[in-house]
């Protein structure tokens, strides 16, 4: 626990959080579905720490239990066993007073909402307090400007995942949870909203954690790539990324992204 | 700005590009409808069927013009009725739906209820529903509602319920409470099945109000067809079946303006 944190503090990152704490520390979690003999083992003593500021990538085969330990710490799943603290207290916690936001892999946009309608969403409800962003700069910030009015059957499906991203960042949250948010767009598509997700990470210094099912993707934005092992999920590796910030799309051809990315498929080819 | 007003441009001669191709559309329709009356005014012409078997299209209309005043008489509370009916059937179904949605007791406890009612057949239950309420509107606007009842409910239940999984975790991170979840997401997904489903009830309201007429009744439409019926006086008779339809239609097209004006999203949901 301790080497995450200096190793994060060593890493020239340019984040506003190189005090080493922790956002999200997950201890010996179980998740189990079902109960009897249909009873299935997503996770099986999981144990990891995300520093806060931190850009974790999570990778693993289909089934391994990503989007389970994902939904777990949204307190969208319960924990059969062990233990979740996100900001030191727990997840349930964290949920009411809008530590994380979640982003899907579907948009999931209200259709009868105009873009800028959807962004103000989460300031409808839940008993929300004063401090938010504008919604219009946050349409601004993910390259909207101008779309405000569109529905969402009106906007490409890049479109609506960049609104969605624009709805989880309008309360201003500490940590972002996105579970496969581009896994459903086109490779240019997802390579420049790749570059602006990590614009946003270093302008508002939020803690992120990342599914995604491309090695690439997960060597280019992760800090850190948390490898889960399937059957049950454990971790199975917690590897640091060699790169410097900020990472633009040219050093993928680097001879050390590729070293990077081929140790990341030989760890999932063990898995 | 004269980017805006160019695509303002476009969607106008869009929009009147539309209404000619509806037009086109309808041509076929149109000139069968003229088809159809031309042989039937022939047929009635050329075998000299007798005007009491079954009138010319002239005949016809020589009856609404003789009957003006006992057509739009009887029309009036026939009006009444349907749009009473429609309203009060459609109101319990909705408000039981929100009831079923809200509590899974409830709907255990009444749905197979509403299940029997719907089985029975509406003009089995007129007399008993007459013998009840006596010979004035109550009975018709029961029977009315009755039929507008069911297939209200159930298409409501289904709207209310057609809230992806997704949109429900959004809403949970969101920590947006039940009532919230109601008014922001359940109510606009159920509207166009409930549209669906008023769109049904537009006409059978009509039918509802007719089938209450025929027991008894000394007014209304169904009175008027009752009476047509025993004094062999086809043309009138013809002339009221034409108003009821007209009725209908009249109400089928006041649904489906509201749910343009409602609806303005696509919703893929509903078939
Ligand atoms: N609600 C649930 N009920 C029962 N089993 C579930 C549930 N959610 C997940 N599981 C099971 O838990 C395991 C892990 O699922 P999870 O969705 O977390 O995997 P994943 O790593 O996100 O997979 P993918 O990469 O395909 O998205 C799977 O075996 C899955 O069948
Ligand atoms: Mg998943």
């Amino acid at each position: 626990m301790a080497s995450t944190a200096t190793e994060l503090k060593t890493e020239p990152t340019g984040q506003s959080h190189p005090d080493g704490s922790v956002a999200v520390a997950v201890d010996n979690l179980h998740v189990r579905f079902g109960s009897g003999a249909s009873t299935v083992t997503a996770l099986k003593g999981v144990s990891v720490d995300i520093a806060e500021g931190a850009l974790v990538t999570m990778i693993g085969p289909s089934g391994c239990g990503k989007s389970t330990l994902l939904r777990a710490i949204a307190d969208l799943a319960p924990a059969s066993e062990g233990d979740i603290k996100v900001h030191g207290g727990s997840p349930r916690h964290a949920r009411e007073s809008r530590d994380f936001a979640f982003v899907f892999q579907d948009a999931t946009l209200l259709p009868w909402r105009n873009a800028i309608d959807n962004v103000k969403l989460p300031l409808e409800v839940g008993g929300q307090g004063s401090n938010h962003a504008d919604p219009e700069e946050l349409l601004t910030l993910v390259g909207l400007k101008g779309r405000e009015k569109a529905l969402p059957d009106e906007l490409s499906g890049g479109m609506r995942q960049r609104v969605a991203i624009a709805r989880a960042l309008v309360t201003r949250p500490r940590i972002l949870l996105m579970d496969e948010p581009f896994g459903a767009l086109d490779e240019i598509t997802r390579d420049k909203l790749n570059e602006e997700l990590l614009r946003i990470w270093t302008e508002t210094g939020t803690t992120i954690m990342f599914v995604t099912h491309s090695i690439p993707e997960a060597a280019f934005l992760g800090q850190k790539v948390l490898v889960l092992a399937a059957n049950p999920g454990t971790v199975k590796e917690y590897m640091p990324v060699d790169l410097p910030f900020p990472r633009n799309l040219a050093m993928r051809d680097t001879l050390e992204f590729i070293e990077i990315t081929a140790r990341l498929r030989k760890l999932l080819e063990e898995c | 700005m004269a980017d805006a007003v160019g695509t303002e441009e476009a969607l106008r001669s869009e929009k009147r590009a539309i209404l000619a191709g509806a037009w086109v559309d309808r041509l076929p329709a149109i000139i069968a409808v003229i088809g159809l009356i031309s042989g039937w005014q022939f047929i009635v012409t050329v075998f000299d069927v007798p005007t009491y078997i079954a009138p010319s299209p002239i005949d016809v209309l020589a009856g609404f013009r003789d009957n003006a005043k006992i057509l739009w008489l009887n029309f009036w509370p026939t009006l009444m009725e349907a749009i009473a009916g429609f309203l009060v059937g459609n109101t319990i179904a909705v408000l039981l739906a929100i009831t079923f949605v809200h509590s899974r007791m409830a709907e255990k406890a009444f749905f197979p209820i509403a299940v029997f009612i719907n089985t029975i057949p509406i003009i089995a239950v007129a007399p008993i529903l007459v013998l009840i309420f006596g010979n004035g509107y109550t009975p018709k606007i029961v029977i009315a509602a009755l039929i507008c009842f069911f297939p209200t409910l159930v298409n409501m239940v289904r709207g209310l319920k057609a809230v992806s999984p997704a949109t429900l975790d959004l809403m949970r991170v969101l920590s947006a409470t039940q009532t919230e979840v109601f008014w922001k997401v359940r109510i606009q997904s159920s509207l166009p099945f409930l549209f669906a489903a008023l769109k049904i009830a537009s006409t059978t309201c009509v039918i509802g109000a007719i089938v209450g007429e025929w027991i008894g009744s000394s007014f209304g439409l169904g009175a008027l067809i009752i009476e047509a019926t025993y004094n062999f006086r086809s043309p009138l008779l013809y002339a009221t079946v034409f108003m009821a339809a007209l009725l209908a239609v009249t109400l089928f097209s006041i649904v489906t303006v509201a749910e343009r004006r409602l609806i303005h999203w696509k919703s893929p949901a509903v078939e």
